[in-house]
C-alpha cells in the first residue's frame, strides 16, 4: 500500500481540523501529489494552524452584515450531566457562554437536554429541537460551525507529589508508568492519546476508561481524573478542559501539562479548534454568532479562564 | 468545507442487533389443533429431488409432527425455521393475498419474529418494547397489550437502535427482554406481568435486544453493548420466579466464565488456564465485550446449549494483542449450570468487527461418509462452518461470499488464516476488504428444509475501504478514528439470498438483491421460502429452483423474521412478517441520518445512501394467505 496517499489525506484533514483555511485546502490539496509535494504541503498545514486563529478574526470582520431575526428564546441543546461543559444546573462554561450570547441577542436561553453521544446532533439540532450547540470541533460535518473561539489540547495529568514532569509521548518512562486513556468504542475510533500510545507499542501498561462512564453518576467522563488522584493510574492523558477542571477539585494536587508533540506525525492531532454549531443553512444565526464571538471575545476568554480551560496558540 | 465525521449516528452494531431464540414443548395450548385442510394440492414435485436433498437432516429431537404454532423465533431447538405446513406451495403461491395487518405504533426497526401459541399471536415492538396479544379468532383484534415502560435513562443515553429480536413462549408465559436490560415474564392468557428481573444498567451502556431461549426451567438471555465497554455474559433465569440461576461471562477468569474441569475445547489454542485473562493486556478484559446479542440453540440429547459471543470492544485491535478470549466465538454449555463444555473461536483477535453471534442450525450430516451430529453456522467471516456439535471440531468451512480478508480455515488447527495486506492499520489506507464489518452475513437468521436438504441464507455482498483520519466529538471529548466506507461487492448488488447445500459445501442457487438482505428466512413443507428486502418487498421463492413465485410491497423496509402458522379459526396456512426498516443497515432511514456523510452509522450510509428514496419508516405486521 502506498504511503503517499495517507499523508496527503492526513494533511488535508489536519488543515480541516485545525484551521478553517479553505483556499489552501480546496485548491492546492486537490492536486494528486507526488510524495515530495505532499510532504511540503503537510508541513505548510502544520505551520498554518499555528497562525490561523488571528486570520479567522480578520475573515469575520469582512463578513456581510447579518440580518438579525428577533427570537423568542435562544434554543440551545446541551448535555445535562457533563461538567465543565454543561449541566442541568447551568454550571458549565458552555452554559455561561450561552447566557452571554442570549444577552447579546436580547433574549434568554431555552435548553433541550440530551446526552452528548452518538445521535446527539441527529436528535437535537437536526430534529429542530434547538438552534445552537455551544461547543463542537470546528471541522465537524453534521453541523455548520462558526469560526473557532478556543483551541485546547490533550494533557498529561498526574499527581504533583509524583514530580513526574512528563511532557512528551516520547518520554521513555511512559513504557513503565500506568497510563489511563479514555475509550470511545466505535470501531477503530479512539481518543488521540490512545492511538499515540498504541502506535508506540505502549500497550501492557495502559488502562481504559470509557468516556461514557456510568451516566447515573455526576459528570461520568471525569472518572479518569479521579483515578489519577486515587493513585489507580500514574498518569491520565485527557482532553484539557475536562482534566483541568477536575484536577482542581481533587483532594490532592494534580499537575496538568499539555502533551507534546501537538501533532503526532504523520497524522494524529492532539490539539483541536472548538466552535459553536448551528443547523446547516442557518446562516442568519451563524452570522450573529460570528459577530458576538468577535465582539465579546474578552468575556468569553475570561469565562474559559475561570474554568481553567487550557488553551494553545492564543495570541 | 468541514470534513470530519459527525457525532450523530447510530451506534454500533451491537445495539443494532441482538438476539435469540428459545422455547419449550408447547404441549399446552395447542390442543385445539384444527384438522389439516386437504384442498391444497401436494407440494410441487421438485425437478431434482433426490440429488437436492444431499443427506442433510434434522435431528430426531425435533418433533416430526407440525403443530401449526410458532412458539420461539427459530421455530425449534435446532433453529431450522422450517414449517411443516404445505397448503401454500410453489404451484399456488402466486395467489397469496394480504389477510390482515396490524400497526405496532412504533416506527423503528422491526426485527422480531411474531409468535403464535394456540389462538393468539404475540408481537414485541422495538423500544418501548410493547407486547401485543392479537386474537387469531378475530383477526386484527387485540386481546391485551403489556407495556414494560423501560427506562429511557437520561435522554440520549440509550443510544442506538432500539431493536428487539423477539419473545419466547413456555409454560403459559411469554418471556422477552427490554432495552433497559430487564427480562420480563408475562402471563400469556391475561397479559399480567409475572416477574421482571433487572440484569444490567442502561446508564452504563448495557442493553438487551436478543430473544430468549427457554430450556427446561431456565430462561437464557444475554446482553448487548460491547462498544460501551460492557463485559459480555449469558444468564439463566428461573422461569417460574425470575431469579438468576447462573451467569457466565465471556471474558475474565475461568471461574467467572464457568470454565471448569469438564471444559474440553477441541483445539489447543483454546486449552489452558484463565485464557479469558491471559489473552488480553492486563485488565483489558474487564471492558472487553464478547456480549451475547445473538442466537442460542439447544440439543436435548447432548444436553448442550450453543451461543455465540460478540466482538471484542471497545479496544482497537492494536491495543489488545492476543486472541481476546472468549470473544467472537461459540460456547457449548450445560443449560442447568452454565458450565462450559467446549469453545471455538471464529475470529481470534478480531480485526474487522466480525461479531460471532449468528444463528446455529443443529443438523445431522454425512461427513466423509459418516453421519455426524453437526452445528451449521453461516458466519460473519464469510464461511459456512460445519462443526461437530459434541466436540467443537471444525469439519468444514466453505466461503458463501466473496472474501479477501482471509484465506480460509485451517481444518487441522481450526485457525482462521488472515491476509496480511488486508489488516486494518490506523493511518494506512486499506481498500477492498471483503466482507465488510457486517460480515458475509449478520444476525438475521437462515432456514433449513429437511425436504430439500438446503440451507437458505439471507446475507450481504459488501466490501469496505479503511481510510485515514476522521474527527468526532462525544461528551465534550474530541477523538479520531478510521473512516470506513461500505459498498457493494462483486456484481454491484449489496444483498444476496443463497440456497446452500451443507453436505457438498456449495451454493445451489442465488438471488441478487439491490440492498443488503437484513430479514430472516422461513421455509415450508410446500417448498416455498420467504424473506423480505429493505425496500419492503416480501417474497415467496421456490425452495428448489430459486424462482420468484410472488412478491408484495409492504409499507416499509423489511428486517424482521417471517413465520408460518395454521389458523385455529379456519385451519388455513398463514405467513406473517413485520415491516419497518431500521437496524444497523436501515439506520439511514430509521434514524434520519445524513446521507451526505458516508461514515454515518459506521460506514453503512455509504452502502445504503439510496435507501430513503426506496422506503420510509414504518412498523406494521402483515399476514398473508391464499384466498
Amino acid at each position: 500500500m502506498s504511503s503517499r496517499f495517507p499523508k496527503i489525506k492526513a494533511a488535508r484533514r489536519i488543515a480541516a481540523l485545525l484551521c478553517d483555511f479553505a483556499p489552501l485546502r480546496e485548491e492546492k490539496f486537490h492536486a494528486k501529489a507526488q510524495s515530495r509535494k505532499a510532504k511540503t504541503l503537510f508541513l505548510l498545514s502544520v505551520l498554518f494552524f499555528v497562525s490561523c486563529a488571528g486570520k479567522v478574526e480578520q475573515k469575520q470582520a469582512a463578513q456581510a452584515q447579518p440580518q438579525p431575526t428577533p427570537r423568542e428564546h435562544l434554543r440551545v441543546c446541551a448535555d445535562p450531566n457533563n461538567l465543565p461543559f454543561s449541566n442541568e444546573r447551568r454550571e458549565g462554561f458552555e452554559n455561561k457562554i450561552a447566557a452571554l450570547v442570549a444577552r447579546e441577542l436580547h433574549t434568554d436561553v431555552e435548553y433541550t437536554w440530551w446526552a452528548q453521544r452518538r445521535g446527539f446532533i441527529r436528535n437535537t439540532l437536526k430534529a429542530n429541537e434547538c438552534d445552537l450547540v455551544v461547543g463542537l470541533p470546528t471541522s465537524f460535518e453534521l453541523a455548520q460551525t462558526t469560526a473557532p473561539y478556543y483551541r485546547s489540547t490533550y494533557v498529561f495529568v498526574y499527581r504533583k507529589d509524583r514530580a513526574l514532569d512528563l511532557r512528551s509521548f516520547d518520554d521513555p518512562r511512559l513504557r513503565k508508568l500506568k497510563i489511563g486513556v479514555q475509550m470511545i468504542g466505535d470501531d477503530f475510533s479512539n481518543t488521540p492519546p490512545a492511538h499515540a500510545l498504541s502506535n508506540r507499542n505502549i500497550i501492557q501498561n495502559v488502562r481504559g476508561y470509557t468516556v461514557y462512564g456510568d451516566y447515573a453518576e455526576a459528570n461520568p467522563p471525569a472518572r479518569i481524573v479521579d483515578a489519577v488522584a486515587r493513585g489507580e493510574i500514574d498518569v491520565g492523558v485527557v482532553w484539557g478542559p475536562l482534566a483541568s477542571y477536575f484536577a482542581r477539585r481533587q483532594k490532592v494536587a494534580l499537575e496538568v501539562v499539555p502533551v507534546a508533540p501537538e501533532i503526532d506525525l504523520p497524522y494524529l492531532p492532539f490539539v483541536f479548534d472548538i466552535s459553536m454549531g448551528v443547523r446547516r443553512g442557518d446562516d442568519a444565526l451563524r452570522e450573529q454568532l460570528e459577530q458576538i464571538l468577535v465582539r465579546r471575545r474578552a468575556e468569553i476568554d475570561s469565562i474559559l479562564d475561570e474554568y481553567g480551560v487550557p488553551r494553545v496558540g492564543k495570541g | 468545507m468541514k470534513r470530519p465525521r459527525p457525532v450523530g449516528f447510530i451506534c454500533s452494531k451491537s445495539l443494532s442487533l441482538a438476539v435469540a431464540v428459545y422455547v419449550a414443548f408447547l404441549s399446552l395450548s395447542c390442543s385445539s389443533k384444527p384438522p389439516q385442510e386437504s384442498r391444497t394440492p401436494p407440494a410441487a414435485q421438485p425437478q431434482t429431488q433426490s440429488s437436492a436433498t444431499g443427506g442433510a437432516s434434522v435431528p430426531s429431537f425435533v418433533a416430526a409432527e407440525e403443530d401449526g404454532q410458532w412458539t420461539m423465533p427459530a421455530k425449534n431447538y435446532a433453529s431450522t425455521r422450517f414449517s411443516g405446513l404445505e397448503e401454500i406451495n410453489a404451484g399456488n403461491a402466486r395467489s397469496l393475498k394480504v389477510a390482515w395487518t396490524f400497526s405496532t405504533g412504533v416506527n423503528r426497526g422491526q426485527e422480531a419474529a411474531p409468535l403464535v401459541v394456540g389462538s393468539t399471536m404475540y408481537v414485541v415492538t422495538p423500544y418501548p418494547n410493547i407486547l401485543y396479544a392479537l386474537d387469531l379468532n378475530k383477526p386484527g383484534e387485540t386481546k391485551w397489550k403489556y407495556e414494560p415502560k423501560p427506562a429511557a435513562a437520561a435522554q440520549g443515553v440509550a443510544c442506538c437502535d432500539y431493536v428487539n429480536r423477539g419473545a419466547a413462549y413456555a409454560d403459559g408465559k411469554i418471556f422477552y427482554n427490554t432495552l433497559d436490560a430487564q427480562t420480563v415474564a408475562v402471563d400469556a392468557e391475561t397479559g399480567k406481568e409475572v416477574w421482571k428481573t433487572k440484569l444490567g444498567d442502561i446508564n452504563k451502556g448495557e442493553t438487551m435486544t436478543m430473544a430468549p431461549l427457554v430450556v427446561k426451567d431456565k430462561v437464557l438471555v444475554g446482553n448487548s453493548g460491547g462498544e460501551f465497554g460492557v463485559r459480555g455474559w449469558i444468564t439463566a433465569l428461573d422461569s417460574a420466579s425470575g431469579k438468576i440461576s447462573w451467569r457466565a461471562y465471556n471474558t475474565g477468569p475461568d471461574s467467572e466464565c464457568l470454565i471448569g474441569p469438564n471444559f474440553k475445547p477441541f483445539y489447543k489454542q483454546d486449552q489452558g488456564k484463565d485464557l479469558g485473562v491471559a489473552s488480553w493486556p492486563p485488565d483489558a478484559w474487564k471492558i472487553g465485550g464478547g456480549t451475547v446479542w445473538g442466537w442460542i440453540s439447544y440439543d436435548p440429547e447432548l444436553d448442550l446449549i450453543y451461543h455465540g459471543t460478540a466482538n471484542p470492544g471497545p479496544w482497537n485491535p492494536d491495543q489488545r494483542p492476543g486472541d481476546n478470549k472468549w470473544t467472537s466465538g461459540i460456547f457449548a454449555r450445560r443449560p442447568d449450570t452454565g458450565e462450559a463444555v467446549w469453545f471455538y473461536q471464529w475470529a481470534p483477535h478480531d480485526l474487522y468487527d466480525y461479531d460471532g453471534i449468528n444463528e446455529q442450525l443443529l443438523l445431522d450430516l454425512p461427513v466423509a461418509g459418516q453421519p455426524r451430529k453437526t452445528l451449521v453456522r453461516p458466519e460473519r467471516t464469510g464461511y459456512v462452518y460445519v462443526l461437530d456439535r459434541a466436540t467443537g471440531e471444525v469439519l468444514s468451512a466453505n466461503p458463501f461470499v466473496h472474501i479477501t480478508s482471509t484465506k480460509g480455515v485451517d481444518l487441522k488447527t481450526g485457525e482462521l488464516i488472515h491476509v496480511e495486506e488486508k489488516k486494518p492499520v490506523m493511518g494506512r489506507v486499506v481498500r477492498d476488504i471483503c466482507p465488510a464489518a457486517p460480515g458475509g452475513k449478520d444476525w438475521n437468521p437462515s432456514a433449513f428444509s429437511p425436504r430439500t436438504g438446503l440451507l437458505y441464507i439471507p446475507h450481504n455482498n459488501l466490501c469496505m475501504d479503511f481510510e485515514g483520519l476522521e474527527a468526532n466529538y462525544i461528551a465534550g471529548t474530541p477523538y479520531v478514528g478510521a473512516n470506513t466506507k461500505f459498498y457493494a461487492g462483486p456484481g454491484g448488488h449489496r444483498g444476496e439470498f443463497t440456497a446452500w447445500d451443507p453436505v457438498a459445501g456449495k451454493e445451489v442457487w442465488k438471488i441478487k438483491e439491490s440492498f443488503p438482505v437484513w430479514s430472516g428466512a422461513v421455509v415450508t413443507a410446500g417448498d416455498v421460502v420467504f424473506y423480505g428486502t429493505m425496500e419492503g418487498w416480501f417474497k415467496a421463492i421456490n425452495a428448489r429452483t430459486g424462482e420468484e413465485l410472488w412478491k408484495f410491497k409492504t409499507g416499509s423496509g423489511i428486517i424482521g423474521q417471517p413465520i408460518v402458522y395454521r389458523s385455529p379459526k379456519d385451519g388455513k396456512e398463514y405467513v406473517a412478517i413485520l415491516s419497518g426498516v431500521g437496524g444497523w443497515a436501515g439506520a439511514i432511514v430509521a434514524g434520519d441520518l445524513d446521507s451526505r456523510d458516508p461514515t454515518a452509522a459506521l460506514g453503512f450510509v455509504n452502502a445504503t445512501a439510496d435507501l430513503p428514496a426506496n422506503t420510509t419508516k414504518g412498523g406494521t405486521l402483515y399476514v398473508f394467505s391464499l384466498p
